[in-house]
C-alpha cells in the first residue's frame, strides 16, 4: 500500500484574499449611529405630512383624464364635507403601520427602543413592548392585509382604466407607466406581508401531509422571495405613490402635460 | 473610564510569540482591554500589538496573553467561528472575536469588551449559564408516541429547519437585544437565540407539543419589537426575526388575536391551520 504524502509549501499556507466590507458597506460602517433613525424620522416625517396635504388640503379628487391618484382610490363617495381620500387611506396607512418592517423603522427612530443596536437608551422607563395597549395591537396586521388586498385590486383596475384615453382609445402615456410601475411596486410589498407569508403556507409543520400541501409550500416559497426584499419594497412602493399623486397634480394643475401616445 | 498603559512584559511570561515574523505587516496595533473582576473596578488596559497579515482580534488577545499579560482572562476554542467561545465587544458591537479582522476595522485603536448582558466572570469572560437555564425551560422535542421510526421525511417539510440549526450558541444575539442588555427582562424574557429554538421545534413536522402559549406567557415574546438587532449580529446570518420571531408572533396571534380563526376552531375543531 502505497502512503500519499501532501506537501504543504509556504504559498498555501498565505492567508486567503479577502476584500473586506465593500465601499457601500464601508460607508454604512463609519455613519454615527443617529444617521439611519434620523434619516427615517425625516423621510417618514415628510410622507405623513404630504399624505395629509394632499387628502384633505388640495380639494377635490386628484384625478387627471383617465389617471386616478391613488390616495383617492377607490373612489367611493365623491362628493361630501370631507375629502373622499379619508374612506381609502385609513386601510393603507394602517396597513403600513402596522407591518413588521415599518414597526421596526419607528420603533427605532421614533421610540428609540433602541435607537441603533448596542447603543444604551435614552429612556429607561418601565418597558412593555408589543405586550399592551395600544402597541398589542399591531397584532391584527393581517386584516389589514385582506382590506389592503382589496384596495390593491382597485389600483390594478385603475391602472387599467389608464390604458384608456377619455375618447375610448387605447393610450400609452408617461402616466400609464407611472401608475403601472407604482401598482407593481405596491403588489410587491403587499405580497411580501409577512401576515401573508404565514397565512400562504408559514403556518403549516408537515407540507407532505397537509391539504394543498404541495401548492402552499411553493406558495410561500414565492412569497419568500419577495419577503426577503420587504423592507425594499416598502421604501420604493412609498416613494412611487407620492411619484405618481405629485405627477397627477401636476397634470392638474396644467404645469405638466402628459407626453403619450393614442391607437 | 481609566485608561491605563500596557504593563512591562513579566519576567515570568513565555517569550514564545504565537505570530510568524513572515507575516507581519510592520504595523502596530493598540488594543485596549477591558479588565476587571466583578466587584472589582474595570478598567481599560492598552497593550501594543505588532500586526500580521490576516490578524483577527483573537489572534491580537492570544499575542497579549503570550507575550505582554499572562493575567488577561479570555474564552475560545476553535478559531473557526464554530464554537461560540469567543463573543466580545469589538468597538462597541458584539462579534466573534476570531471572525473579526483587524484589517476591516477603521484604523486607530480597537477596544475590545466583555459581553454587556451578562455577568462579569474576570476580563473577557463573561457567566453566560443563565441562557442553559432558559433552553431547559423549553420543552424538548417530542414525537407522538405511536409515530413508529424509521422517518422518512419529504425535504421541503424540513428545509426550513436547516437555518436554526446552525446556531453556535455564540448568544451574541442575547447580548446585542435591547430587551435584556438595556431593560435587563431576563426574568421574564427568553431572547432570540430561544426563539429560534422553539421555532425550530414548532415548525417540526415530527413534533407534537404546542409552546406558543409558553412563549407568550413565560418567554415573553410580545416584548420583542421586532427591531432586528440580533439578526444583525448573527455569526451564522440566521434570520432571526424574519424566520423564526415574526412567525412565532404570527403562530401566537392564531391562537389570540384571530377571531376568523377561533371561531373555525370552534366549528371545525381544527389547529386553525
Ligand atoms: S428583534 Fe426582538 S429579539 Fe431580536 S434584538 Fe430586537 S427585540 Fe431582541
Ligand atoms: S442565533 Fe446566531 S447570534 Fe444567536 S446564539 Fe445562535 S449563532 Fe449566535
Ligand atoms: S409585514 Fe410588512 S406589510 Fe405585512
Ligand atoms: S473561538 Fe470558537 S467561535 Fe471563536
Amino acid at each position: 500500500m502505497s502512503t500519499q504524502v501532501t506537501k504543504v509549501s509556504p504559498a498555501s499556507l498565505a492567508s486567503a484574499p479577502h476584500s473586506g466590507p465593500g465601499p457601500i458597506e464601508r460607508i454604512l460602517n463609519s455613519l454615527p449611529w443617529w444617521a439611519l433613525p434620523a434619516t427615517v424620522v425625516t423621510v417618514l416625517g415628510l410622507f405623513g405630512l404630504y399624505s395629509v396635504w394632499t387628502a384633505f388640503l388640495t380639494g377635490g379628487i386628484n384625478q387627471s383624464g383617465s389617471y386616478l391618484s391613488p390616495f383617492y382610490s377607490p373612489t367611493i363617495w365623491k362628493t361630501g364635507p370631507v375629502s373622499p381620500a379619508l374612506w381609502v387611506l385609513g386601510s393603507p396607512l394602517l396597513f403600513r403601520a402596522t407591518c413588521y418592517y415599518y414597526r421596526k423603522a419607528y420603533y427605532r427612530s421614533f421610540f428609540w427602543d433602541p435607537p441603533s443596536c448596542a447603543v444604551g437608551e435614552l429612556r429607561h422607563r418601565k418597558y412593555r413592548g408589543e405586550t399592551a395597549f395600544p402597541l398589542f395591537l399591531n397584532n391584527l396586521h393581517r386584516f389589514l392585509f385582506y382590506l389592503v388586498l382589496i384596495v390593491t385590486g382597485f389600483l390594478w383596475y385603475d391602472v387599467y382604466l389608464a390604458f384608456w384615453a377619455p375618447n375610448g382609445h387605447v393610450q400609452l402615456g408617461l402616466g400609464t407607466g407611472i401608475m403601472l410601475v407604482n401598482v407593481i411596486l405596491l403588489s410587491g410589498y403587499t405580497f411580501g406581508c409577512h401576515s401573508w407569508r404565514h397565512l400562504v403556507g408559514g403556518g403549516l409543520d408537515c407540507y407532505s401531509r397537509s391539504q394543498l400541501g404541495q401548492a402552499r409550500y411553493r406558495a410561500w416559497r414565492w412569497v419568500t422571495v419577495l419577503n426577503q426584499r420587504h423592507p425594499v419594497w416598502a421604501w420604493c412602493s412609498m416613494f412611487s405613490v407620492v411619484i405618481a399623486d405629485v405627477y397627477i397634480h401636476l397634470l392638474r394643475a396644467g404645469i405638466l402635460i402628459d407626453p403619450h401616445i393614442i391607437f | 473610564m481609566a485608561v491605563v498603559d500596557q504593563p512591562a512584559p513579566s519576567a515570568e511570561a513565555p517569550v514564545e510569540n504565537v505570530l510568524t515574523a513572515s507575516g507581519l505587516t510592520g504595523e502596530t496595533l493598540t488594543l485596549r482591554v477591558l479588565k476587571g473582576v466583578p466587584g472589582g473596578e474595570q478598567a481599560e488596559v492598552a497593550y501594543q500589538v505588532p500586526v500580521v497579515s490576516g490578524m483577527v482580534i483573537l489572534d491580537a488577545v492570544h499575542y497579549v496573553q503570550h507575550n505582554l499579560d499572562t493575567d488577561l482572562a479570555c474564552r475560545w476554542n476553535c478559531k473557526a467561528a464554530k464554537c461560540g467561545s469567543c463573543s466580545a465587544e469589538v468597538n462597541g458591537h458584539p462579534v466573534l472575536m476570531c471572525k473579526t479582522r483587524v484589517d476591516d476595522l477603521p484604523a486607530g485603536p480597537v477596544t475590545v469588551h466583555p459581553l454587556k448582558s451578562f455577568p462579569l466572570i474576570k476580563d473577557l469572560v463573561t457567566d453566560v449559564s443563565r441562557n442553559y437555564e432558559v433552553n431547559r425551560q423549553i420543552p424538548p422535542f417530542t414525537a407522538a408516541p405511536d409515530d413508529g421510526t424509521p422517518w422518512r421525511i419529504p425535504q421541503q417539510d424540513i428545509d426550513r429547519l436547516y437555518e436554526f440549526r446552525k446556531c453556535i450558541e455564540c448568544f451574541l444575539c442575547q447580548d446585542v437585544c435591547h430587551i435584556l442588555r438595556s431593560h435587563d427582562y431576563s426574568d421574564r424574557f427568553y431572547g432570540p437565540r430561544f426563539f429560534v429554538r422553539v421555532a425550530s421545534l414548532e415548525m417540526h413536522p415530527k413534533d407534537v407539543l404546542d409552546r406558543r402559549d409558553q412563549t407568550r406567557d413565560q418567554g415573553g415574546l410580545g416584548y420583542c419589537n421586532i427591531t432586528k438587532c440580533c439578526t444583525e449580529v448573527c455569526p451564522e446570518h440566521i434570520h432571526i426575526t424574519d424566520n423564526a420571531i415574526i412567525p412565532l408572533k404570527e403562530r401566537v396571534a392564531d391562537v389570540h388575536w384571530d377571531p376568523v380563526r377561533f371561531v373555525g376552531r370552534k366549528l371545525f375543531g381544527r389547529n386553525g391551520d
